[in-house]
Protein backbone atom coordinates (compact mmCIF):
# COMPACT_ATOMS: atom_id res chain seq x y z
CA UNK A 1 0.00 0.00 0.00
CA UNK A 2 1.49 3.20 -0.79
CA UNK A 3 1.11 5.69 2.06
CA UNK A 4 1.76 9.34 2.00
CA UNK A 5 5.78 10.81 3.63
CA UNK A 6 4.01 12.61 6.29
CA UNK A 7 2.14 9.27 7.60
CA UNK A 8 5.40 7.25 7.05
CA UNK A 9 7.49 10.43 8.76
CA UNK A 10 5.17 9.78 12.17
CA UNK A 11 5.48 5.60 11.93
CA UNK A 12 9.40 5.56 11.51
CA UNK A 13 9.55 8.59 14.00
CA UNK A 14 6.23 8.84 16.17
CA UNK A 15 6.28 11.68 18.64
CA UNK A 16 5.71 10.98 22.04
CA UNK A 17 5.68 7.33 22.44
CA UNK A 18 5.52 6.79 26.04
CA UNK A 19 3.46 6.94 29.42
CA UNK A 20 2.02 9.11 31.92
CA UNK A 21 1.43 8.29 35.81
CA UNK A 22 -2.37 6.95 35.14
CA UNK A 23 -3.01 6.97 38.68
CA UNK A 24 -2.39 10.95 39.00
CA UNK A 25 -5.39 12.77 38.89
CA UNK A 26 -4.20 15.45 36.45
CA UNK A 27 -3.60 12.88 33.70
CA UNK A 28 -6.66 11.32 31.43
CA UNK A 29 -6.29 7.94 29.81
CA UNK A 30 -7.92 6.88 26.88
CA UNK A 31 -7.50 2.64 26.15
CA UNK A 32 -9.77 2.00 22.82
CA UNK A 33 -10.09 -0.80 20.23
CA UNK A 34 -10.07 -4.41 20.70
CA UNK A 35 -7.03 -6.84 20.20
CA UNK A 36 -9.04 -9.10 18.23
CA UNK A 37 -9.85 -6.20 15.54
CA UNK A 38 -6.21 -5.79 15.65
CA UNK A 39 -5.51 -1.92 16.66
CA UNK A 40 -5.26 -1.06 20.46
CA UNK A 41 -4.78 2.42 21.29
CA UNK A 42 -3.60 4.32 24.66
CA UNK A 43 -3.58 8.41 24.67
CA UNK A 44 -2.69 10.03 27.83
CA UNK A 45 -2.90 13.81 28.01
CA UNK A 46 -1.77 15.68 31.06
CA UNK A 47 -3.74 18.77 31.64
CA UNK A 48 -3.67 21.61 34.07
CA UNK A 49 -5.83 23.56 36.11
CA UNK A 50 -6.94 25.98 33.41
CA UNK A 51 -7.66 22.94 31.12
CA UNK A 52 -4.52 23.49 28.74
CA UNK A 53 -2.88 19.46 27.63
CA UNK A 54 0.74 20.27 29.10
CA UNK A 55 1.52 16.96 27.74
CA UNK A 56 0.27 14.02 25.50
CA UNK A 57 1.53 10.67 25.75
CA UNK A 58 0.66 7.57 23.38
CA UNK A 59 1.11 3.72 23.16
CA UNK A 60 -0.38 1.77 19.77
CA UNK A 61 -0.94 -1.96 18.81
CA UNK A 62 -2.00 -1.44 15.58
CA UNK A 63 -0.90 -1.23 11.92
CA UNK A 64 1.24 1.42 10.58
CA UNK A 65 -1.73 4.00 9.91
CA UNK A 66 -3.12 3.52 13.77
CA UNK A 67 0.48 4.46 14.82
CA UNK A 68 1.19 7.50 12.62
CA UNK A 69 -2.75 8.36 13.91
CA UNK A 70 -1.81 8.53 17.28
CA UNK A 71 1.61 10.07 16.96
CA UNK A 72 -0.14 12.68 14.90
CA UNK A 73 -3.28 13.49 17.08
CA UNK A 74 -0.46 13.51 20.16
CA UNK A 75 0.97 16.61 18.12
CA UNK A 76 -1.83 17.51 17.36
CA UNK A 77 -3.11 18.57 20.82
CA UNK A 78 -0.22 19.13 23.13
CA UNK A 79 -0.47 23.07 24.66
CA UNK A 80 -3.72 23.19 23.06
CA UNK A 81 -7.18 23.26 25.51
CA UNK A 82 -9.17 20.39 26.12
CA UNK A 83 -11.94 21.84 24.30
CA UNK A 84 -9.75 22.22 21.11
CA UNK A 85 -8.82 18.73 21.33
CA UNK A 86 -12.50 17.33 21.85
CA UNK A 87 -13.01 19.25 18.39
CA UNK A 88 -10.79 17.03 16.44
CA UNK A 89 -12.46 15.34 13.88
CA UNK A 90 -11.24 11.91 12.02
CA UNK A 91 -11.45 13.44 9.06
CA UNK A 92 -8.60 16.07 10.26
CA UNK A 93 -6.64 12.89 11.36
CA UNK A 94 -7.28 11.25 7.80
CA UNK A 95 -6.97 14.39 6.05
CA UNK A 96 -4.08 14.91 7.29
CA UNK A 97 -2.07 11.99 7.24
CA UNK A 98 -4.10 11.20 3.47
CA UNK A 99 -5.42 8.01 4.77
CA UNK A 100 -6.29 5.30 1.93
CA UNK A 101 -9.97 4.40 2.62
CA UNK A 102 -9.48 0.98 4.09
CA UNK A 103 -7.16 2.64 7.00
CA UNK A 104 -10.21 5.34 7.50
CA UNK A 105 -11.19 3.35 10.41
CA UNK A 106 -7.41 4.12 12.13
CA UNK A 107 -8.57 7.85 12.49
CA UNK A 108 -12.10 7.04 14.10
CA UNK A 109 -9.93 5.26 16.67
CA UNK A 110 -7.46 8.35 17.38
CA UNK A 111 -10.14 10.22 17.26
CA UNK A 112 -12.15 8.05 20.00
CA UNK A 113 -8.85 8.14 22.13
CA UNK A 114 -8.77 11.49 22.33
CA UNK A 115 -12.54 11.62 23.99
CA UNK A 116 -11.72 8.57 26.54
CA UNK A 117 -9.06 10.28 27.57
CA UNK A 118 -10.79 13.72 27.85
CA UNK A 119 -13.73 11.81 29.88
CA UNK A 120 -11.29 10.10 32.23
CA UNK A 121 -9.44 13.42 33.27
CA UNK A 122 -13.06 15.06 33.90
CA UNK A 123 -14.19 11.90 36.10
CA UNK A 124 -11.06 12.10 38.08
CA UNK A 125 -12.19 15.99 38.37
CA UNK A 126 -15.55 15.38 39.81
CA UNK A 127 -14.42 12.82 42.33
CA UNK B 1 28.71 -9.31 6.92
CA UNK B 2 27.27 -7.54 3.45
CA UNK B 3 23.93 -8.77 2.43
CA UNK B 4 22.22 -7.20 -0.61
CA UNK B 5 19.29 -5.52 0.09
CA UNK B 6 16.17 -6.35 0.06
CA UNK B 7 15.80 -9.44 0.95
CA UNK B 8 13.20 -12.20 -0.95
CA UNK B 9 11.50 -14.36 1.66
CA UNK B 10 8.06 -14.76 0.79
CA UNK B 11 8.75 -18.13 -1.42
CA UNK B 12 5.08 -19.05 -1.08
CA UNK B 13 3.92 -16.41 -3.10
CA UNK B 14 6.52 -16.76 -5.62
CA UNK B 15 9.86 -17.90 -6.40
CA UNK B 16 12.16 -15.81 -9.08
CA UNK B 17 13.44 -17.62 -12.05
CA UNK B 18 16.34 -20.08 -11.86
CA UNK B 19 19.13 -18.54 -14.20
CA UNK B 20 19.40 -22.38 -15.57
CA UNK B 21 15.40 -22.08 -16.37
CA UNK B 22 15.92 -18.64 -18.42
CA UNK B 23 18.92 -20.01 -20.34
CA UNK B 24 16.59 -23.12 -21.44
CA UNK B 25 13.37 -21.25 -22.66
CA UNK B 26 15.39 -18.17 -24.17
CA UNK B 27 16.02 -19.97 -27.66
CA UNK B 28 12.37 -20.67 -28.02
CA UNK B 29 11.58 -16.70 -28.28
CA UNK B 30 13.97 -16.33 -30.92
CA UNK B 31 14.94 -19.31 -33.09
CA UNK B 32 12.08 -22.05 -32.15
CA UNK B 33 9.77 -20.06 -32.39
CA UNK B 34 7.44 -22.51 -34.20
CA UNK B 35 4.19 -23.33 -33.29
CA UNK B 36 4.03 -27.28 -31.58
CA UNK B 37 0.97 -27.53 -33.31
CA UNK B 38 3.12 -26.78 -36.89
CA UNK B 39 3.62 -30.01 -38.21
CA UNK B 40 4.64 -30.08 -41.69
CA UNK B 41 7.91 -27.84 -41.15
CA UNK B 42 11.18 -28.14 -38.92
CA UNK B 43 9.85 -24.73 -37.23
CA UNK B 44 6.93 -26.74 -36.01
CA UNK B 45 8.88 -30.03 -35.34
CA UNK B 46 11.20 -27.91 -32.91
CA UNK B 47 8.41 -26.34 -31.14
CA UNK B 48 6.86 -29.80 -30.59
CA UNK B 49 9.94 -31.13 -29.43
CA UNK B 50 10.93 -29.07 -27.00
CA UNK B 51 7.46 -29.43 -25.49
CA UNK B 52 7.90 -33.11 -25.39
CA UNK B 53 10.86 -33.04 -23.23
CA UNK B 54 9.46 -30.72 -20.70
CA UNK B 55 6.34 -33.26 -20.50
CA UNK B 56 8.51 -35.87 -19.89
CA UNK B 57 10.59 -33.64 -17.08
CA UNK B 58 7.28 -32.91 -15.70
CA UNK B 59 5.98 -36.35 -15.84
CA UNK B 60 9.26 -37.84 -14.45
CA UNK B 61 9.09 -35.51 -10.87
CA UNK B 62 5.82 -36.60 -10.06
CA UNK B 63 6.47 -40.11 -11.28
CA UNK B 64 3.95 -39.96 -13.91
CA UNK B 65 3.58 -40.91 -18.09
CA UNK B 66 4.43 -37.55 -20.35
CA UNK B 67 1.23 -38.27 -21.80
CA UNK B 68 -0.59 -37.47 -18.27
CA UNK B 69 0.66 -34.28 -18.30
CA UNK B 70 -1.86 -31.20 -19.94
CA UNK B 71 -0.60 -27.86 -20.13
CA UNK B 72 -2.46 -24.75 -18.52
CA UNK B 73 -1.80 -21.05 -17.52
CA UNK B 74 -1.45 -22.10 -14.36
CA UNK B 75 -2.20 -23.46 -11.64
CA UNK B 76 -5.44 -21.34 -10.56
CA UNK B 77 -6.42 -22.60 -14.31
CA UNK B 78 -5.16 -26.23 -13.56
CA UNK B 79 -7.48 -26.36 -9.96
CA UNK B 80 -10.46 -24.81 -12.06
CA UNK B 81 -10.18 -27.87 -15.16
CA UNK B 82 -9.70 -30.35 -12.22
CA UNK B 83 -12.43 -29.69 -10.13
CA UNK B 84 -15.03 -27.92 -12.53
CA UNK B 85 -14.11 -30.20 -15.36
CA UNK B 86 -14.06 -33.80 -13.71
CA UNK B 87 -17.61 -32.17 -11.72
CA UNK B 88 -19.16 -31.95 -15.41
CA UNK B 89 -18.37 -34.59 -16.98
CA UNK B 90 -19.23 -37.27 -14.40
CA UNK B 91 -22.32 -35.17 -12.83
CA UNK B 92 -24.39 -38.54 -13.54
CA UNK B 93 -22.60 -40.29 -10.94
CA UNK B 94 -23.83 -37.58 -8.68
CA UNK B 95 -23.39 -34.26 -7.24
CA UNK B 96 -21.25 -33.95 -4.34
CA UNK B 97 -17.89 -32.86 -3.62
CA UNK B 98 -15.48 -33.54 -0.28
CA UNK B 99 -12.43 -30.81 0.31
CA UNK B 100 -11.20 -28.90 2.96
CA UNK B 101 -11.55 -25.62 4.34
CA UNK B 102 -8.05 -24.24 4.21
CA UNK B 103 -7.63 -24.59 0.61
CA UNK B 104 -6.70 -22.30 -1.90
CA UNK B 105 -9.14 -20.28 -2.97
CA UNK B 106 -8.89 -21.64 -6.60
CA UNK B 107 -10.43 -24.99 -5.46
CA UNK B 108 -12.60 -23.35 -2.76
CA UNK B 109 -13.94 -20.44 -5.47
CA UNK B 110 -14.43 -23.39 -7.87
CA UNK B 111 -16.11 -25.58 -5.49
CA UNK B 112 -18.31 -22.69 -4.18
CA UNK B 113 -19.20 -21.89 -8.41
CA UNK B 114 -20.52 -25.69 -8.48
CA UNK B 115 -22.56 -24.97 -5.42
CA UNK B 116 -24.60 -22.30 -7.38
CA UNK B 117 -25.06 -24.89 -10.38
CA UNK B 118 -26.55 -27.19 -7.62
CA UNK B 119 -23.57 -29.19 -6.52
CA UNK B 120 -23.46 -29.85 -2.64
CA UNK B 121 -19.89 -29.44 -1.09
CA UNK B 122 -18.58 -31.00 2.48
CA UNK B 123 -15.45 -28.74 3.88
CA UNK B 124 -13.96 -30.75 6.17
CA UNK B 125 -12.52 -28.94 9.19
CA UNK B 126 -8.57 -29.19 10.58
CA UNK B 127 -6.85 -29.71 13.85
CA UNK B 128 -5.52 -26.49 15.58
CA UNK B 129 -2.62 -27.87 13.74
CA UNK B 130 -3.82 -27.39 10.49
CA UNK B 131 -3.88 -30.97 9.61
CA UNK B 132 -7.00 -32.53 7.70
CA UNK B 133 -7.35 -36.32 9.09
CA UNK B 134 -8.15 -38.98 6.74
CA UNK B 135 -10.91 -40.12 9.08
CA UNK B 136 -12.59 -37.09 8.72
CA UNK B 137 -12.46 -37.42 4.55
CA UNK B 138 -13.75 -40.99 4.48
CA UNK B 139 -16.56 -39.84 6.84
CA UNK B 140 -17.67 -36.88 4.09
CA UNK B 141 -18.20 -39.26 1.01
CA UNK B 142 -21.45 -40.35 0.72
CA UNK B 143 -22.64 -42.63 -2.62
CA UNK B 144 -22.97 -39.72 -4.54
CA UNK B 145 -19.67 -38.07 -3.91
CA UNK B 146 -17.80 -37.67 -7.38
CA UNK B 147 -14.40 -35.74 -6.27
CA UNK B 148 -12.34 -34.89 -3.47
CA UNK B 149 -9.91 -32.44 -3.73
CA UNK B 150 -7.25 -32.08 -0.81
CA UNK B 151 -4.05 -29.89 -0.90
CA UNK B 152 -0.43 -31.24 -0.37
CA UNK B 153 0.67 -28.35 1.88
CA UNK B 154 -0.78 -25.21 2.29
CA UNK B 155 0.33 -22.02 1.07
CA UNK B 156 0.18 -19.97 4.64
CA UNK B 157 1.27 -22.03 7.16
CA UNK B 158 3.16 -24.89 4.76
CA UNK B 159 1.03 -28.07 6.60
CA UNK B 160 1.41 -31.11 5.08
CA UNK B 161 -1.67 -33.76 4.52
CA UNK B 162 -1.31 -37.25 4.57
CA UNK B 163 -2.48 -37.18 0.58
CA UNK B 164 -1.23 -41.12 0.19
CA UNK B 165 -3.81 -42.00 3.35
CA UNK B 166 -6.52 -39.72 1.66
CA UNK B 167 -6.29 -40.99 -1.62
CA UNK B 168 -5.92 -44.63 -0.47
CA UNK B 169 -9.61 -43.76 0.73
CA UNK B 170 -11.09 -42.27 -1.99
CA UNK B 171 -9.27 -45.03 -4.33
CA UNK B 172 -12.00 -47.12 -2.17
CA UNK B 173 -15.06 -45.33 -2.54
CA UNK B 174 -14.19 -44.85 -6.30
CA UNK B 175 -14.08 -41.30 -5.53
CA UNK B 176 -11.39 -38.99 -8.10
CA UNK B 177 -8.98 -37.66 -5.96
CA UNK B 178 -7.42 -34.27 -7.19
CA UNK B 179 -4.39 -32.60 -5.30
CA UNK B 180 -3.62 -29.25 -5.37
CA UNK B 181 0.32 -29.73 -4.98
CA UNK B 182 1.69 -26.25 -6.05
CA UNK B 183 3.70 -25.48 -2.58
CA UNK B 184 4.58 -29.07 -2.59
CA UNK B 185 6.09 -30.24 -5.59
CA UNK B 186 9.75 -29.67 -5.52
CA UNK B 187 10.07 -28.99 -1.51
CA UNK B 188 8.54 -32.39 -1.26
CA UNK B 189 9.53 -36.11 -2.75
CA UNK B 190 6.00 -36.63 -4.49
CA UNK B 191 5.13 -39.66 -6.45
CA UNK B 192 1.52 -40.05 -8.17
CA UNK B 193 0.76 -43.69 -7.45
CA UNK B 194 2.56 -43.48 -3.89
CA UNK B 195 0.28 -40.90 -3.39
CA UNK B 196 -3.05 -42.68 -5.07
CA UNK B 197 -3.89 -39.38 -6.66
CA UNK B 198 -5.76 -39.26 -9.98
CA UNK B 199 -5.18 -35.11 -10.45
CA UNK B 200 -2.76 -33.09 -9.45
CA UNK B 201 -2.08 -29.32 -9.82
CA UNK B 202 1.48 -27.98 -10.55
CA UNK B 203 2.72 -24.47 -10.90
CA UNK B 204 6.12 -22.89 -12.81
CA UNK B 205 6.27 -20.01 -10.26
CA UNK B 206 6.43 -21.47 -7.11
CA UNK B 207 9.12 -24.10 -8.20
CA UNK B 208 11.92 -21.43 -10.06
CA UNK B 209 9.91 -21.45 -12.97
CA UNK B 210 8.47 -18.08 -14.85
CA UNK B 211 4.63 -17.35 -14.04
CA UNK B 212 1.82 -18.00 -16.75
CA UNK B 213 2.42 -21.15 -16.66
CA UNK B 214 1.54 -24.44 -15.16
CA UNK B 215 -0.07 -28.15 -15.41
CA UNK B 216 -2.57 -30.84 -14.70
CA UNK B 217 -1.64 -34.02 -14.15
CA UNK B 218 -4.26 -36.26 -15.69
CA UNK B 219 -4.23 -40.10 -14.59
CA UNK B 220 -4.99 -42.70 -17.80
CA UNK B 221 -5.74 -46.11 -17.23
CA UNK B 222 -7.02 -47.06 -14.10
CA UNK B 223 -9.36 -45.98 -12.59
CA UNK B 224 -10.64 -44.41 -15.41
CA UNK B 225 -12.07 -41.65 -15.65
CA UNK B 226 -12.53 -38.54 -17.86
CA UNK B 227 -12.72 -34.50 -17.54
CA UNK B 228 -14.81 -31.66 -19.68
CA UNK B 229 -12.15 -28.88 -20.79
CA UNK B 230 -13.26 -25.20 -20.03
CA UNK B 231 -11.42 -23.92 -22.81
CA UNK B 232 -12.75 -24.92 -26.03
CA UNK B 233 -10.94 -24.53 -29.78
CA UNK B 234 -8.40 -26.50 -31.45
CA UNK B 235 -8.62 -29.75 -29.50
CA UNK B 236 -4.73 -29.28 -27.79
CA UNK B 237 -4.07 -31.57 -25.09
CA UNK B 238 -6.24 -34.17 -25.93
CA UNK B 239 -9.14 -31.66 -26.06
CA UNK B 240 -8.55 -30.94 -22.31
CA UNK B 241 -7.16 -27.46 -23.07
CA UNK B 242 -7.38 -25.84 -26.02
CA UNK B 243 -5.08 -22.87 -27.53
CA UNK B 244 -1.89 -22.88 -28.89
CA UNK B 245 1.03 -23.62 -26.74
CA UNK B 246 3.34 -21.38 -25.10
CA UNK B 247 6.28 -23.12 -26.39
CA UNK B 248 8.47 -21.05 -23.96
CA UNK B 249 7.34 -21.49 -21.02
CA UNK B 250 6.80 -24.82 -20.61
CA UNK B 251 10.62 -25.42 -21.66
CA UNK B 252 11.14 -23.47 -18.55
CA UNK B 253 8.48 -25.48 -16.72
CA UNK B 254 10.28 -28.40 -17.66
CA UNK B 255 13.64 -26.95 -16.92
CA UNK B 256 12.07 -26.07 -13.69
CA UNK B 257 11.08 -29.46 -13.05
CA UNK B 258 14.15 -31.09 -13.55
CA UNK B 259 15.95 -29.24 -12.03
CA UNK B 260 13.73 -29.72 -8.43
CA UNK B 261 14.53 -33.07 -9.16
CA UNK B 262 17.70 -32.48 -9.16
CA UNK B 263 17.45 -30.70 -5.95
CA UNK B 264 15.59 -33.15 -4.41
CA UNK B 265 18.02 -35.83 -4.67
CA UNK B 266 21.00 -33.58 -3.43
CA UNK B 267 19.91 -32.42 0.20
CA UNK B 268 19.05 -28.68 -1.52
CA UNK B 269 15.69 -29.20 0.15
CA UNK B 270 17.59 -29.67 2.98
CA UNK B 271 19.56 -26.78 3.36
CA UNK B 272 16.59 -24.96 2.67
CA UNK B 273 15.37 -26.54 6.55
CA UNK B 274 18.64 -26.24 8.09
CA UNK B 275 18.19 -22.10 7.23
CA UNK B 276 14.44 -22.00 8.23
CA UNK B 277 15.48 -23.77 10.83
CA UNK B 278 18.28 -21.49 12.30
CA UNK B 279 15.78 -18.91 11.39
CA UNK B 280 13.27 -20.51 14.04
CA UNK B 281 15.94 -20.45 16.38
CA UNK B 282 17.58 -17.22 15.98
CA UNK B 283 14.27 -15.46 16.50
CA UNK B 284 13.54 -17.41 19.70
CA UNK B 285 16.83 -17.01 20.85
CA UNK B 286 16.09 -13.02 20.70
CA UNK B 287 12.15 -12.81 21.63
CA UNK B 288 9.33 -14.30 24.29
CA UNK B 289 5.81 -15.14 22.98
CA UNK B 290 6.50 -16.19 19.79
CA UNK B 291 3.92 -18.73 18.56
CA UNK B 292 4.11 -21.06 15.62
CA UNK B 293 0.84 -21.49 13.62
CA UNK B 294 0.29 -25.48 12.21
CA UNK B 295 2.41 -28.52 12.77
CA UNK B 296 5.99 -27.74 13.19
CA UNK B 297 6.25 -31.87 12.32
CA UNK B 298 4.07 -32.55 8.75
CA UNK B 299 5.64 -28.98 7.74
CA UNK B 300 7.24 -28.02 4.27
CA UNK B 301 11.16 -27.16 5.46
CA UNK B 302 11.47 -23.84 3.93
CA UNK B 303 8.45 -22.77 5.34
CA UNK B 304 7.77 -20.85 9.29
CA UNK B 305 4.49 -18.83 9.78
CA UNK B 306 4.71 -17.48 13.49
CA UNK B 307 2.64 -14.57 15.32
CA UNK B 308 4.81 -12.21 17.24
CA UNK B 309 2.10 -11.49 20.13
CA UNK B 310 1.57 -7.88 20.83
CA UNK B 311 2.63 -6.39 17.38
CA UNK B 312 0.46 -6.34 14.53
CA UNK B 313 1.52 -8.11 11.52
CA UNK B 314 1.37 -5.02 9.12
CA UNK B 315 3.31 -2.81 11.23
CA UNK B 316 6.16 -5.31 11.47
CA UNK B 317 5.94 -5.47 7.83
CA UNK B 318 6.19 -1.91 7.68
CA UNK B 319 9.42 -1.82 10.18
CA UNK B 320 11.03 -4.57 8.13
CA UNK B 321 10.49 -3.07 4.63
CA UNK B 322 14.01 -4.09 3.34
CA UNK B 323 12.84 -7.86 3.65
CA UNK B 324 9.63 -8.99 1.89
CA UNK B 325 7.88 -11.35 3.83
CA UNK B 326 3.84 -11.80 4.50
CA UNK B 327 1.52 -11.52 6.83
CA UNK B 328 -2.19 -13.22 8.06
CA UNK B 329 -2.92 -9.73 9.18
CA UNK B 330 -6.62 -8.44 8.04
CA UNK B 331 -4.71 -5.04 7.73
CA UNK B 332 -2.71 -6.33 4.67
CA UNK B 333 -5.89 -7.64 3.11
CA UNK B 334 -8.70 -5.91 1.09
CA UNK B 335 -11.39 -7.56 3.40
CA UNK B 336 -10.19 -6.51 6.64
CA UNK B 337 -10.31 -10.12 7.93
CA UNK B 338 -7.80 -11.78 9.33
CA UNK B 339 -6.66 -15.04 7.31
CA UNK B 340 -9.09 -18.18 7.26
CA UNK B 341 -6.86 -20.41 7.41
CA UNK B 342 -5.63 -18.91 10.82
CA UNK B 343 -9.12 -18.96 12.00
CA UNK B 344 -9.78 -22.68 10.66
CA UNK B 345 -6.99 -23.17 13.24
CA UNK B 346 -8.69 -21.93 15.59
CA UNK B 347 -5.96 -19.45 16.15
CA UNK B 348 -6.84 -16.57 18.30
CA UNK B 349 -7.98 -13.29 16.19
CA UNK B 350 -5.49 -11.61 18.43
CA UNK B 351 -2.74 -13.80 17.21
CA UNK B 352 -3.80 -13.90 13.83
CA UNK B 353 -3.24 -10.33 13.15
CA UNK B 354 0.48 -11.17 14.79
CA UNK B 355 1.58 -13.41 12.47
CA UNK B 356 4.44 -13.14 9.51
CA UNK B 357 5.10 -15.82 6.84
CA UNK B 358 8.50 -16.89 5.95
CA UNK B 359 9.60 -18.66 2.95
CA UNK B 360 12.69 -19.31 2.56
CA UNK B 361 13.96 -20.59 -0.94
CA UNK B 362 16.60 -22.01 -3.13
CA UNK B 363 19.16 -18.55 -3.30
CA UNK B 364 18.68 -17.97 0.74
CA UNK B 365 22.13 -17.86 2.58
CA UNK B 366 23.14 -18.08 6.00
CA UNK B 367 23.77 -14.42 5.91
CA UNK B 368 20.33 -13.54 4.76
CA UNK B 369 18.55 -15.24 7.38
CA UNK B 370 21.34 -14.38 10.31
CA UNK B 371 20.46 -10.30 9.04
CA UNK B 372 16.99 -11.12 8.81
CA UNK B 373 16.43 -12.74 12.97
CA UNK B 374 18.34 -9.44 13.74
CA UNK B 375 16.36 -6.79 12.30
CA UNK B 376 12.95 -8.61 13.16
CA UNK B 377 13.79 -9.15 16.77
CA UNK B 378 14.88 -5.71 17.26
CA UNK B 379 11.67 -3.78 15.37
CA UNK B 380 9.48 -6.57 17.30
CA UNK B 381 11.00 -5.51 20.33
CA UNK B 382 10.37 -1.38 19.68
CA UNK B 383 6.65 -2.30 18.52
CA UNK B 384 6.28 -3.99 21.53
CA UNK B 385 7.72 -1.26 23.77
CA UNK B 386 5.25 1.06 22.02
CA UNK B 387 2.37 -1.61 22.07
CA UNK B 388 0.10 -0.61 25.24
CA UNK B 389 -0.67 -4.40 25.21
CA UNK B 390 3.07 -5.24 25.60
CA UNK B 391 2.72 -3.03 28.64
CA UNK B 392 -0.13 -4.11 30.10
CA UNK B 393 0.83 -7.99 30.21
CA UNK B 394 4.65 -6.35 31.42
CA UNK B 395 2.10 -4.87 34.87
CA UNK B 396 0.79 -8.45 35.12
CA UNK B 397 -2.91 -7.87 33.48
CA UNK B 398 -4.90 -10.38 31.52
CA UNK B 399 -5.47 -9.17 28.53
CA UNK B 400 -9.07 -11.67 28.58
CA UNK B 401 -9.98 -10.03 31.56
CA UNK B 402 -10.58 -6.76 29.96
CA UNK B 403 -14.18 -6.08 28.66
CA UNK B 404 -12.75 -4.84 24.87
CA UNK B 405 -15.23 -2.46 23.04
CA UNK B 406 -15.13 -4.08 19.38
CA UNK B 407 -15.26 -1.73 16.47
Amino acid sequence: MAYSDKLLDHYNNPRNMGALDKASDDVGTGLVGAPACGDVMKLQLKIDDKGIIEDAKFKTFGCGSAIASSSLVTEMVKGKTVEFASGISNADIAEELNLPPVKIHCSVLAEDAIKAAIADYERKQKQ
Amino acid sequence: MAVKLPIYMDNHATTPVDPRVVEAMLPYLTDNFGNAASRNHVFGWTAEAGVEQAREQVASLIGAKAKEIVWTSGATESDNLAIIGAARFNEKKGKHIVTSVIEHKAVLDSCHYLEKEGWEVTYVQVGDDGLVKPEDVEAALRPDTVLCSIMLANNEIGTVQPIAAIGAICRANKVIFHCDAVQGIGRLPFDVNEMNVDMVSISAHKMYGPKGIGALYVRRGRPRFRIDPLIHGGGHERGMRSGTLAVHQIVALGKAAELAEHELASGGVEKQRALRDRLWAGLQGRLSHLYTNGSMDARLPNNLNVSFAFVEGEALMMAIKDVAVSSGSACTSASLEPSYVLRALGVDEELAHTSIRFGVGRFTTEDEVDYVVNLVSDKVTWLREMSPLWEMVQEGIDLKSIQWAAH
